[in-house]
């Protein structure tokens, strides 16, 4: 512990020299630059960059594609609040709460409770990482595919479990977006599914190409729909208004605390920053005080899925790092740079090269200060664009939308594909289908499937492997509570009533 | 970072033509991952990609693009609707002549022309260090012991670890239970945990768990043994590992070429250009030490040689599908 705190201090020396404050401000910007554009993302950005890292200190390399990682983390939230187009898949529960904030008029203050909230969730990610930096790996090995199951099933429990909506409703959506999943090639077969014998399906369906039609485009067609109510959004906005909601953060004190606590768990086991979002909102949206109000606008709907996301993607880092297993695809970019540059991500990285790792460490604590600091001076330009009337708004989006779709892989039939996405979208909201759950069934959907059939493999076709220890017993007894709580808690007013 | 990539596509501009006759490129130059990024297959393009920067090898600039859907098919089926087109370059394995096999793609091997099979990736059998078994002939006969439940982890399915484990099955005429995962850095982990029971995965792969002493090399693939006398954990290095003839198993010799292709329809001429290029690029210290770094071979197969290889080495895949029943329809 008092070595670890030496390291860290050791750390910092690494960190605070002018050089890397540099390559931090450089890399935060060019981050949230890509954060803002969807479909050009933190990978291709990372993966754009590396070029210029080969001649770099291994250090001064990390230090800048990691910071540009936590600018465009902060950047995706900025397209899901003003436009309702998720920048990144972990930034999608953020436009449930965000975009209605942004259309009542209250941009500046939905950006400024997105990005603390999510200033808040990467400090205690990285202290917790700090902390527990030495025994994260070995904990992380006892993840075999039926706890890998456990925990995306407790995310999908946690989100879908809770009510509001009609729940045949959200079976269909959880089914469509089940089967979305499924398109293109098997991992556990190797077969081709649902590509219908066309070579453009063969890569499957990009989830980032389906949210920016069912979210931008349809939010787009929704908007024309309901008569263009949407301008003229009035009054200044300067750092005036970032100040106050500044002041206002400690009443979330409750929400920042829960979801961040689930961000550092599903950071540290490997459900990622996606899984945590929703699971922050879906657990926020039961046990809120304010939980009628999530869905039209509630601040406390943008801190839990922000608070999540960032403390997840801090915490997902190093499990990375000592493992060698990237979370995601910005991370796999970063480790293919990682042996590029002579050093092997792995358990004995810690011991063999301490000042690259708490190097990061320490500048992921001076990073994500400068990234806060710059992101939150760029508010009053963001929040400005809310104020252009919509028939210059509307092109921009849709312009922005289908560039994005564009971008993922360089495809027409992905934009048409976006347009398709746009009309399902719109169809689902008139007819009050929820698309959240189709959502969280693309992003995770596969993934639970693959584990499944895995542990499946493994266990001869045993369901008792997803009880065989204590972990994984308690990963299934706590998603399958949460998808019981919505009877209990009828149960009980019920008996309450009588 | 638009002036950073103005100012790079300015110095490869400014830089002096590596190449005085013949025909050259004229566009910037696209390579094609057949791979996600990350993994061997990407780090290999963009290897390349940096050498050819650093030493000034080509006028124009050269953009990395992963087109790994479908197993790479669909850096392939890119590469089909760029007939014609000297400015793509695809990158892959051998899975470029084994998908068709196994699936409906959308492209055949006639539709693209090999350049050259540039490195060899090794295959090694591993264990985790709980198991109590040490030597390969103490595995498999715990694996025939435990009647087709001995878990082989691997990457992905009907891919080079599931043939290589079904070859050991050929070979020892014991059965495994083979579970497939998305990439060897999850197999590696999964071996790590004690989740499977053994991997063959590539040296790399592993590499970073042995040296932390979870997992232990048991033989290798290959016929000889291998030449890196470094030593990794324990005393024990490369060099050390038994070939797996020695140690009493099949099969001798198992590994996985890493090639680079160009449309069909491309001229004899362009052909020619990328040959020496990519000649260059294999004789710089940068990708020696690639080599090294992740235990490969070297190898270099070009022209005739290089088509008869693959057209032998599909042969005798498509006899060996047809038996596990692997084949469509």
């Amino acid at each position: 512990m008092v070595n670890d705190l030496a390291a860290l201090m050791h750390g910092f020396e690494v960190a605070l020299t002018l050089h890397h404050i540099v390559l931090m401000f450089a890399g935060v910007l060019i981050g949230i630059l890509v954060g803002v554009l969807p479909g050009l993302g933190a990978p291709n950005g990372v993966a754009l960059l590396l070029p210029l890292t080969f001649a770099m200190q291994p250090v001064s390399a990390i230090i800048l594609l990691s910071s540009m990682y936590w600018g465009a983390l902060f950047g995706g939230s900025t397209t899901s609040i003003l436009f309702n187009i998720p920048g990144e898949p972990s930034s999608v529960a953020t436009t449930f709460d965000g975009h209605p904030m942004a259309r009542q008029g209250r941009a500046a203050e939905a950006l400024s409770t997105a990005f603390l909230s999510a200033g808040f969730g990467a400090m205690v990610g990285v202290v917790v990482v700090t902390l527990i930096a030495n025994e994260i790996a070995s904990f992380a090995l006892r993840f075999s595919p039926a706890e890998y199951f456990a925990v995306y099933f407790l995310a999908f429990a946690a989100f879908i479990g809770m009510g509001g909506t009609d729940p045949l409703k959200t079976a269909v959506s959880l089914l469509i977006g089940l089967s979305l999943a499924a398109v293109g090639m098997d991992t556990v077969s190797g077969e081709m599914r649902l590509t219908f014998g066309t070579d453009a399906l063969v890569k499957g369906i990009s989830f980032l190409v389906a949210v920016i039609g069912l979210f931008g485009i349809g939010e787009l067609l929704t908007t024309v729909d309901e008569g263009l109510h949407a301008d003229a959004v009035d009054g200044r906005i300067g750092l005036r208004d970032v100040w106050r909601t500044l002041l206002g953060m400690p009443r979330h004190w409750v929400a920042l605390i829960r979801s961040t606590a689930i961000g550092v768990w599903m950071g540290i086991t490997p459900g990622g920053p996606t899984a945590a979002s929703f699971m922050a909102y879906g657990v926020a949206r039961r046990v809120s005080r304010n939980r009628a109000r999530f869905g039209t606008g509630e601040p406390e709907g943008v801190v839990s899925p922000e608070a999540a996301d960032h403390s997840a993607g801090v915490s997902a880092l190093l499990p990375m790092l000592a493992l060698g297993v990237p979370g995601s695809a910005t991370a796999a970019v970063m480790m293919g740079g990682l042996m590029i540059w002579g050093l092997q991500p792995g358990p004995m990285l810690f011991q063999e090269r301490p000042d690259f790792v708490w190097g990061l460490i320490a500048s992921i604590y001076v990073a994500n200060i400068v990234a806060l600091v710059t992101v939150l001076s760029t508010i009053p330009i963001f929040a400005g664009i809310m104020r252009l009337p919509f028939a210059l708004l509307a092109p921009l989006i849709l312009t922005i939308c289908l560039t994005g779709a564009w971008m993922v892989s360089g495809s027409g039939f992905d934009v048409a594909m976006a347009c398709g996405f746009g009309l399902l979208g719109y169809g689902m909201k008139k007819l009050d289908y929820p698309i959240a759950p189709l959502v969280l069934a693309m992003v995770l959907g596969d993934k639970a499937e693959d584990a499944f059939r895995q542990s499946m493999l493994m266990s001869q076709g045993a369901l008792s492997i997803f009880w065989a220890n204590g972990l994984v017993a308690s990963l299934m007894g706590l998603a399958l509570f949460f998808l019981a709580l919505p009877f209990l808690q009828r149960l009980f007013s019920r008996s309450n009533a009588a | 970072m638009r002036r950073i990539v103005l100012l790079l596509t300015l110095m490869l501009a400014l830089a002096p033509p590596a190449f005085a006759q013949g025909w050259q490129p004229q566009r910037p130059v696209e390579f094609v991952v057949a791979a996600g990024p990350g993994g061997g297959t990407d780090q290999f393009a963009r290897l390349v990609q940096s050498v050819i920067q650093k030493h000034s090898l080509l006028r124009v600039p050269v953009i990395v693009s992963n087109k790994g859907g479908g197993a790479g098919t669909e850096a392939f089926v890119h590469g089909r609707a760029s007939a014609g087109n000297p400015h793509v370059v695809v990158f892959g394995t051998n899975n470029v002549w084994l998908m068709p096999l196994i699936t409906r793609v959308g492209y055949s091997l006639s539709d693209l022309r090999p350049v050259a099979a540039m490195a060899a990736d090794e295959f090694i059998l591993w264990t985790h260090t709980d198991a109590p078994w040490t030597d390969a002939r103490a595995l498999i006969a715990a694996a025939r012991a435990r009647n087709g439940t001995f878990r082989m982890g691997g990457s992905q399915a009907r891919d080079t670890d599931h043939i290589l484990t079904k070859q050991i099955e050929r070979a020892t005429g014991v059965s495994f239970t083979y579970v497939p995962f998305r990439s060897g850095g999850e197999v590696a982990v999964q071996l790590a945990g004690g989740h499977v029971d053994a991997n063959t995965n590539n040296p790399a792969e592993n590499l970073a768990q042995w040296r932390g002493g979870r997992v232990r090399p048991v033989c290798v693939f290959n016929q000889r043994r291998l030449a890196l006398t470094e030593k990794v954990h324990n005393g024990v290095g490369w060099s050390d590992i038994p070939t797996c003839t020695e140690a009493g198993i099949g099969p001798q010799q198992f590994n996985m070429p890493r090639t680079v292709w160009l449309p069909a329809r491309t001229t004899d001429a362009q052909m020619a250009f990328w040959h020496g290029l990519l000649d260059r690029v294999r004789q710089t210290p940068e990708w020696a030490a690639w080599i090294e770094s992740g235990s490969q071979s070297a190898m270099w197969r070009t022209g005739a040689e290089l088509e008869a290889f693959i057209r032998e080495d599909e042969a005798t895949n498509r006899r060996d599908f047809a038996a596990y029943g692997w084949l469509p329809e």
